[in-house]
């Protein structure tokens, strides 16, 4: 079929048509392609691995096929991961194919306008947490924190192993949190909280000079807001220890700035803005004081000049980094979620200052509204705990909170079961709409 | 199509106000928003104490905004602007319509929900982890990782745990390559392994020798790729892996150049124990300017009960399920990894099957060969397959790869591997017609005849000329407010 680009048999992505690959061939001196590959016979693979190949609306119909087999469920689920509702201007210039198909920017020349977007998120993460330096993203939540641990034990000079993360923490942050310092001396400690808030006391009294990090989330996953950061602050800076705090860009618009509450690294999840739920997909941010500048894990733009003197961007500080430093590197970091970025960034921007410190009041408007009118019903308690709430609150439910749940998915509604008797419900992604029926059908299944 | 002149001529898009190039978001409006406590109900709903003061960040109209992201978009240069053979990075051409399916509402379901809610989403991971088994193999693959560097960290953190549990935790270096990827090394490190360097031999693979040095009863593994960056296959792994077994080893496979052996040759059936998949790489998932890709780990049975939690199983009959390996290593992830990028690579393979799998890599190899006999660059090692590396002689790598931006081409990556001088290590990829490779030799062959003045002031035909990235380094400004303190 000379000269035709169909492609009954082979990838329909190489373009090469039956006379160019000819000439190729020719050129490159061999009669077939079999003549280049240099496969000892031994390992050569001979056999099929049983996939075949389909048209692209044929694999278009496989994967909605797939995925229609979710069920269609408003989710009142949070903990540390939000569904909110992402403007129509993200999809339509994130998805501009320079953004999407573009790699690293190795050749900032050619990159001036990722650099730029990157170098506008961070400037959005410095303004938020008030601490100089944030990089251009991590993976997630739970491996920042990870990588802060990793932070704290390279800049404390004193020594010390012990990291401390309340027993609140979810297990999915404490497990990659486990996996990353088990190359290091450290360990991972929980000290208590108490009624859903940093049990104060307690954290001093398990305080030491060996303690390189303590690690406080605020939010709290349950939901609830903390009230005594600034002292943990102080209680880290007494034994030298960084102060490590967990947040997200949605609750950093109205809550304590970090810095002032004496926090040395923030991290968290930035993917609040900018995604959809997308089953746990993240945006790893991760900010710090100035002091660790040559340690800080990841990708950072900085701004400079080009030979005409007009500012322009560029990666910069790479001698920390694994493709230069190698086993010595700050991180192994290298693809990151740079898209992700893009996208949160341009989500911020849509809301604005305003549209920030709105979305983040509704979410505590809203979270003790619902919780109110749950309290309201027989035979539920809301909020367990008697503190101020961002977004979700804890329950209490006299039948089992399984049972109860189960019978809420029955009627498209779902919701966490944290306890034997609790339940965690979370307004952040809800319209008032799915919320009233959301409270209609509680009040159905907790009777 | 051989000169220069015939070449695209390229100029990239430019906006340029008050002097600058496009103004950032900060330069066209700061808002601050106060925040205090409201007595009259509509304003903080939170105690003074609980709050900031304010907030200030740019408050701009919608349409002023898609005009500055549309401008950045426009001052960037991806796989859909032209050719992009960045070697080790394999920037193919992503079909449009991964992009959709991954876009479904369907697949946007929060990570918490019931395994019961989400049967389609599991059975998608189910026979995703199943496809990419096939593919390398291998005989269990958890898709937890949310990148390659990801991937390798859980390779290393499953050595650890399978070694610990043999009563062998002595092991305690990771031997790898000096051409690797640096994050071998880091990942290693990361996992708190020596890394122990081991040099190559005259032809650019391992040397044997070096390697039976480098064994010994304290290896825990030893991290390859293969082909390797020079693009050459390891002819010798049978050997190799049977040296790395023999002292109890485990042979860990560097999935990023996958792509050159699609369908020819499999990790498991060489003897690896352990790999990850590069699925932006090998598959599809545009690059996103860095990210997000996506490490998926496939092992061998034996180390199967060690990979990361949960992962996906069914009972046979339609219904899914998710599961804790015996001795899982637990999470690499708060959640499931990146799941839009698996249901793109899901789609991808889904889409080619076996056929384009394979055709795949033999126009991958069959690209790079055709371009390398094009360039007027010495090549010094063969034979090679996906990628090459070429040397750039006298003229600067670094150099070279700017100027050629102003041929309208991507430069490959430039300097690594440091075994070939002034390295140019060039991935053409599959995606390539012959006149674009055409048209690429021709570029190169270009800045081969150019002057070293010319080369040292390029690129003119860009965005931004050429940027200072030393100062960049010496004095970081690193957000608008550090900028905004330097001119108060």
């Amino acid at each position: 079929m000379t000269g035709s680009h169909s492609h009954a048999t082979g990838s329909p992505y190489a373009p090469h048509t039956e006379d160019e690959r000819a000439a190729m061939l020719e050129a490159v001196g061999v009669e077939a392609v079999e003549e280049l590959f240099d496969i000892p016979e031994a390992v050569e693979f001979d056999g099929e691995f049983g996939i075949d190949a389909r048209t692209e609306r044929e694999t278009r119909e496989l994967v909605r096929s797939l995925l229609e087999r979710n069920d269609d469920l408003t989710e009142l689920l949070g903990r540390g991961h939000y569904g909110y509702y992402v403007p129509s201007l993200v999809d339509h210039l994130a998805d501009r194919s320079e953004f999407l198909t573009s790699y690293t920017q190795y050749q900032p020349e050619v990159s001036q306008g990722f650099l730029q977007a990157l170098f506008e998120y961070q400037s959005l993460l410095v303004e938020l947490t008030g601490l100089e330096i944030a990089n251009c993203s991590m993976y997630d939540a739970a491996t920042a924190l990870g990588e802060a641990a990793t932070l704290a034990d390279r800049v404390r000079s004193t020594g010390g192993t012990r990291v401390l993360v309340p027993d609140l923490l979810r297990e999915g942050r404490r497990s990659t949190l486990e996996n990353y310092v088990a190359g290091t001396d450290l360990v991972v400690e929980e000290y208590p909280t108490e009624d859903g808030g940093v049990d104060l006391a307690a954290l001093e009294d398990g305080v030491d000079e060996d303690v390189v990090m303590i690690y406080a989330e605020n939010p709290t996953v349950r939901g609830t807001i903390e009230e005594r950061l600034a002292e943990i602050g102080d209680l880290a800076d007494d034994a030298g220890a960084l102060f490590t705090l967990g947040s997200d860009p949605i609750a950093l618009s109205l809550l304590e700035r970090p810095v002032d509450v004496g926090a040395d690294v923030v991290v968290g999840d930035a993917s609040v803005l900018g995604l959809p739920t997308s089953y746990g997909m993240g945006l790893g941010l991760f900010a710090c004081r100035e002091d660790y500048l040559r340690q800080v894990p990841g990708r950072l733009v900085g701004a400079s000049e080009d030979a005409t003197d007009r500012r322009a961007y560029t990666l910069t500080l790479q001698t920390r980094e694994q493709h230069i430093r190698r086993e010595r590197a700050t991180s192994n970091i290298c693809t990151n979620q740079a898209w992700v970025a893009l996208r949160t960034a341009m989500h911020a921007a849509t809301l604005g200052p305003s549209g920030m410190v709105d979305l983040a009041k509704r979410g505590v408007e809203r979270a003790e509204g619902l919780a109110e009118r749950v309290d309201d019903l027989v035979g539920i308690k809301a909020p367990v705990h008697d503190r101020h709430h961002l977004r979700e609150f804890v329950a209490r439910v006299d039948q089992p909170a399984r049972a109860i749940a189960a019978d809420l998915e029955d009627r498209g509604y779902a919701v966490h079961v944290v306890g034997d008797h609790e339940l965690q419900i979370c307004v952040a992604g809800a319209t008032d709409e799915q919320i009233d029926g959301f409270v209609e059908a509680l009040s159905e299944v907790v009777r | 199509m051989t000169d220069a002149d015939d070449n695209v001529r390229y100029d990239q898009a430019r906006y340029v106000e008050n002097g600058q190039y496009e103004p950032l978001l900060s330069e066209k409006d700061l808002t601050r928003v106060e925040i205090d406590e409201g007595d009259d109900g509509d304003d903080s709903p939170l105690p003074d104490d609980l709050t900031r003061d304010s907030l200030e960040l740019p408050e701009l109209s919608e349409p002023e905004l898609v005009r500055h992201y549309t401008r950045l978009s426009q001052m960037i240069y991806g796989i859909d602007s032209g050719p992009y053979p960045l070697g080790s990075c394999t920037m193919k051409y992503n079909p449009k319509f991964t992009e959709d399916v991954a876009a479904v509402p369907d697949g946007a379901v929060h990570p918490d929900r019931s395994e019961e809610s989400v049967q389609g989403t599991l059975e998608l991971l189910y026979r995703l982890q199943d496809y990419l088994g096939r593919i390398g193999g291998m005989d269990a693959v958890t898709l937890q990782p949310p990148a390659g560097a990801a991937g390798e960290f859980v390779g290393i953190r499953v050595a650890a745990a399978y070694h610990e549990h043999n009563g062998e935790g002595h092991r305690d270096e990771v031997i790898v390559p000096e051409s690797a990827h640096g994050t071998n090394f880091a990942s290693a490190a990361l996992g708190g392994y020596e890394v122990v360097s081991l040099p190559s031999d005259d032809e650019g693979r391992v040397d044997l020798e070096a390697l039976e040095a480098a064994l010994s009863e304290n290896t825990a593994a030893l991290m390859l790729t293969n082909p390797n960056t020079l693009g050459l296959f390891e002819r010798d792994i049978e050997e190799i892996a049977e040296m790395v077994h023999d002292v109890g080893g485990l042979l860990y496979y560097d999935g990023a150049n996958l792509n050159a052996l699609l369908g020819r040759a499999r990790p498991g059936d060489m003897g690896f124990d352990v790999m990850h998949y590069n699925v932006h790489k090998t598959f599809a998932t545009p690059h996103g300017g860095g990210g997000p890709g996506a490490g998926p780990v496939g092992v061998v049975d034996e180390l199967a009960p060690f990979l990361p939690s949960p992962r996906v199983r069914t009972d046979g009959d339609a219904s899914y399920e998710l599961f804790e390996p015996e001795h899982t290593i637990g999470k690499v992830h708060g959640f499931h990894g990146n799941w839009l990028v698996l249901v793109k690579t899901f789609a991808y393979i889904a889409r080619l099957g076996d056929e384009g799998l394979t055709d795949a890599s033999a126009k991958a190899v069959l690209n790079a060969n055709y371009l390398a006999s094009r360039i007027e660059y010495d090549v010094p090692y063969e034979p090679f397959h996906h990628e090459f590396v070429a040397s750039a002689g006298d003229q600067d790598a670094a150099d070279v790869a700017k100027r050629m931006l102003d041929y309208g081409v991507h430069p490959p990556t430039t300097k690594w591997p440091e075994i070939v001088p002034e390295a140019l290590m060039t991935e053409p990829t599959e995606v390539e017609s012959k006149d674009t490779l055409d048209r690429l030799a021709a570029a190169f062959n270009a800045v081969a005849a150019e002057e070293d003045a010319t080369l040292e002031d390029a690129p003119e035909r860009t965005t931004a000329r050429r940027i200072d990235q030393t100062s960049a380094a010496r004095s970081p400004r690193l957000s608008w407010q550090t900028l905004s303190d330097e001119e108060e």
